[in-house]
């Protein structure tokens, strides 16, 4: 079962590298956390309950509802246009992305020990590279943190898969999720709309030599 | 208020270091394990925290501030020297990490203090790349933890996985270092995330610059060097080395290329770091009397670019620019000053009495004793074009006359403000040529791990 909701999660990914408008990237965001609550409710059943509210809760209320609330709102008020605005054409991207998850799928196979499964490997890998591509290939802030957001969310997968013998990693790497995600988002999104009105990069290409 | 304040946690900061000085290798808290690497590197926090304190005082004397943001500062800055001493002290990879993490949004706090465009700006793509960096240096960690599951044990402790490295699977281990490496090398500043800290510490009011320029590169350097000693038992000791090498040899490359072009004094001072962080890691891939090198390289080069960043705030207030084309004749406004500069250029590129000659010679030679040939002349050709146009610049602005320059009401800057200068570059020269025997003592054993 989360073999499946895992390769949903990469499909997604997929999705991703071709959607137009930025709703359509708020909308995978938040899909994408319906996800990893499924995925960790299945996988970390036998953790202390605790701490698995905890894990559950960050998933389904955090990263499901906030955050694409919020960025809903950040869109609506600083009035963002609507489009994407990457600097290379869909059909690219979509090759790059499909590209990233077949090369750690490969990746992927030459592992030798069976303490991990593959698939999470492949999801939490793939998550990776897609988010640094998004980065670098998408034209406003808001879109360099959506790709931020897809590395979180890798970052949680991978977590994943050690978390039932570590859960102090686990925890460490959720806190690290809200933390950055509260200060990338709430912090500066927020003041450099108030400044900057349209958040684009080229209004931040000042500083260089 | 604030003032005495942060007089009380200098006090504490330098009672907390002389403290760990006399409980050398003794576990406190079981996270922390004050060892030679972090006792030196806490010293010379200590030591530059003290004229930076003095400089933030002196640069809010002299520029109009309200209290609250003024307040913001000092607390911010009095978090930075904290986390990062506490960086320094950790023995264990996720409380270093979470320790790193704290100095990004300290130092954040610190590049954003005039509250501008272009601050925001340094700011933004500071926190950015951080935290990807910082994401890099986690996903280290996870892998690195798949491996020591695999040998039933869940201590990540750094003592602990130095004993038992080389049982370590070799393929997650490569995996997290080549994560952990490119994560931290947004702190030391090397390719391939060196970007984000230039912008930080041209940006930084120059007191914090100091700073972001030395202490906290050492931070960087902490975080490599602790998971390279482990690196350092397990089969992969040589590939790390090629990595390293490979990064460092392109950090001086860039550097040299940025050196020649740039036209902001500050960004220049910290295009320099690149290429000093390129020569320590140099030392380090190189082995040998490389490793002994390459701390003291880095000691020495905290103290040399620390004092020529606090003169670069007496050289905006004369010039209020900090562009080349707006500035020269120093020697004519602010002689003591001037004597900083030249002073820290001769330090800076490593010409003898400098101590930093002392370390990149034997760095040089370590290259050489390791066959490392190509490499080193590759270098030694960068460097000296980096001297080259260091000191073109620095030239213009020490003798050439500026163009436009009204030098009317040109603020006098009082000699005894050079004095923290004076006494960090001396400091420099001391060290490099008659080390005290402390000193190598403690350098020793913080390389002892590594196979010579």
């Amino acid at each position: 079962m989360t073999n499946v909701l895992l390769i949903i999660f990469a499909m997604s990914l997929i999705y991703l590298s071709i959607a137009n408008r930025l709703m359509s990237y708020v909308k995978i965001l938040a899909f994408q956390g319906i996800l990893l609550f499924g995925v960790s409710f299945i996988e970390l059943g036998e953790m202390n309950p605790l701490n698995l509210t905890f894990i559950l809760l960050e998933t389904i209320v955090f990263k499901t509802i906030a955050v694409p609330l919020f960025l809903n709102y950040v869109i609506k008020h600083n009035e963002i246009t609507r489009e994407a605005e990457p600097y290379v054409p869909h059909f690219i991207s979509l090759i790059v992305v499909t590209t990233i998850v077949v090369a750690t799928f490969l990746l992927s196979n030459t592992i030798e020990n069976v303490q991990l499964n593959k698939v999470y490997f492949v999801a939490a890998l793939s998550a990776l590279f897609t988010g640094l591509y998004l980065i670098g290939t998408r034209k406003k802030i808001l879109t360099h943190v959506m790709g931020f957001l897809v590395i979180e969310n890798g970052v949680f997968i991978l977590s994943l898969a050690v978390g039932n013998e570590m859960p102090m990693l686990l925890n460490t790497g959720i806190l690290l999720d809200l933390f950055i995600t509260v200060l990338l988002l709430g912090i500066f999104v927020n003041k450099i709309g108030d400044v900057l009105k349209d958040v684009d990069v080229d209004q931040l290409r000042k500083l260089k030599d | 208020m604030n003032y005495i304040l942060v007089a009380v946690f200098l006090l504490l900061q330098w009672a907390f270091t002389i403290y760990e000085y006399n409980h050398q290798n003794i576990v406190e808290f079981d996270y922390f394990l004050p060892d030679a690497l972090a006792i030196l590197l806490l010293i010379t926090a200590s030591i530059i925290a003290v004229p930076a304190f003095y400089h933030s005082y002196v640069f809010f004397t002299k520029n109009e501030d309200n209290p609250r943001n003024r307040g913001m500062y000092y607390a911010s800055m009095v978090v930075l020297i904290f986390a990062l001493s506490m960086a320094y002290l950790s023995n264990h990879i996720a409380v270093t990490w979470i320790f790193v993490e704290m100095t990004t949004l300290s130092a954040s706090a610190l590049i954003y203090h005039r509250r501008n465009v272009r601050t925001l700006e340094g700011t933004w793509k500071y926190i950015f790349v951080c935290s990807i960096s910082i994401t890099f240096v986690f996903i280290g960690i996870l892998f690195l933890s798949i491996a020591v599951q695999q040998l039933g044990i869940s201590d990540l402790t750094f003592t602990s996985l130095i004993k038992r490295a080389a049982e370590l699977d070799i393929f997650w281990l490569r995996l997290a270092f080549i994560f952990i490496f490119t994560g931290y090398t947004a702190k030391i500043g090397l390719v391939p995330m060196y970007t984000a800290g230039i912008d930080a510490k041209d940006k930084a009011p120059s007191p914090a610059g100091a700073l972001l320029s030395s202490v906290l590169m050492n931070v960087g350097f902490v975080g490599i060097f602790r998971f390279y000693e482990i690196i350092a038992q397990t089969t992969l000791h040589s590939w790390a080395n090629n990595i390293i090498m490979i990064s460092a040899v392109l950090s001086i490359f860039i550097a040299t290329v940025y050196m020649i072009k740039v036209k902001n004094i500050k960004r220049m001072f910290a295009y320099s770091s690149i290429e000093h962080m390129g020569i320590v890691m140099l030392g380090i891939a190189a082995g040998g009397i490389g490793y002994y090198a390459a701390i003291l390289h880095i000691i020495l080069h905290s103290f040399v670019k620390s004092s020529l960043f606090f003169q670069m705030g007496q050289i905006y207030r004369v010039y209020n620019s900090k562009s080349i084309y707006d500035v020269g004749n120093y020697f004519k406004y602010n002689l003591t000053g001037a004597m900083v500069i030249l002073l820290g250029f001769i330090s800076a590129t490593a010409m003898p009495p400098s101590g930093l000659f002392v370390s990149e010679f034997l760095i040089f030679r370590s290259l050489f004793e390791a066959h490392y040939l190509f490499v080193l002349i590759f270098v030694l050709l960068l460097l000296t074009i980096i001297i080259w146009a260091f000191g073109k610049n620095i030239f213009k602005l020490l003798f050439t006359p500026a163009v436009d320059f009204k030098d009317e009401n040109v603020e006098q800057i009082k000699p005894y403000e050079s004095i923290s200068q004076f006494i960090l570059l001396g400091l420099v020269v001391y060290l490099g040529m008659n080390p005290p025997l402390q000193m190598v003592e403690l350098i020793n054993e913080a390389v002892k791990n590594l196979p010579l």
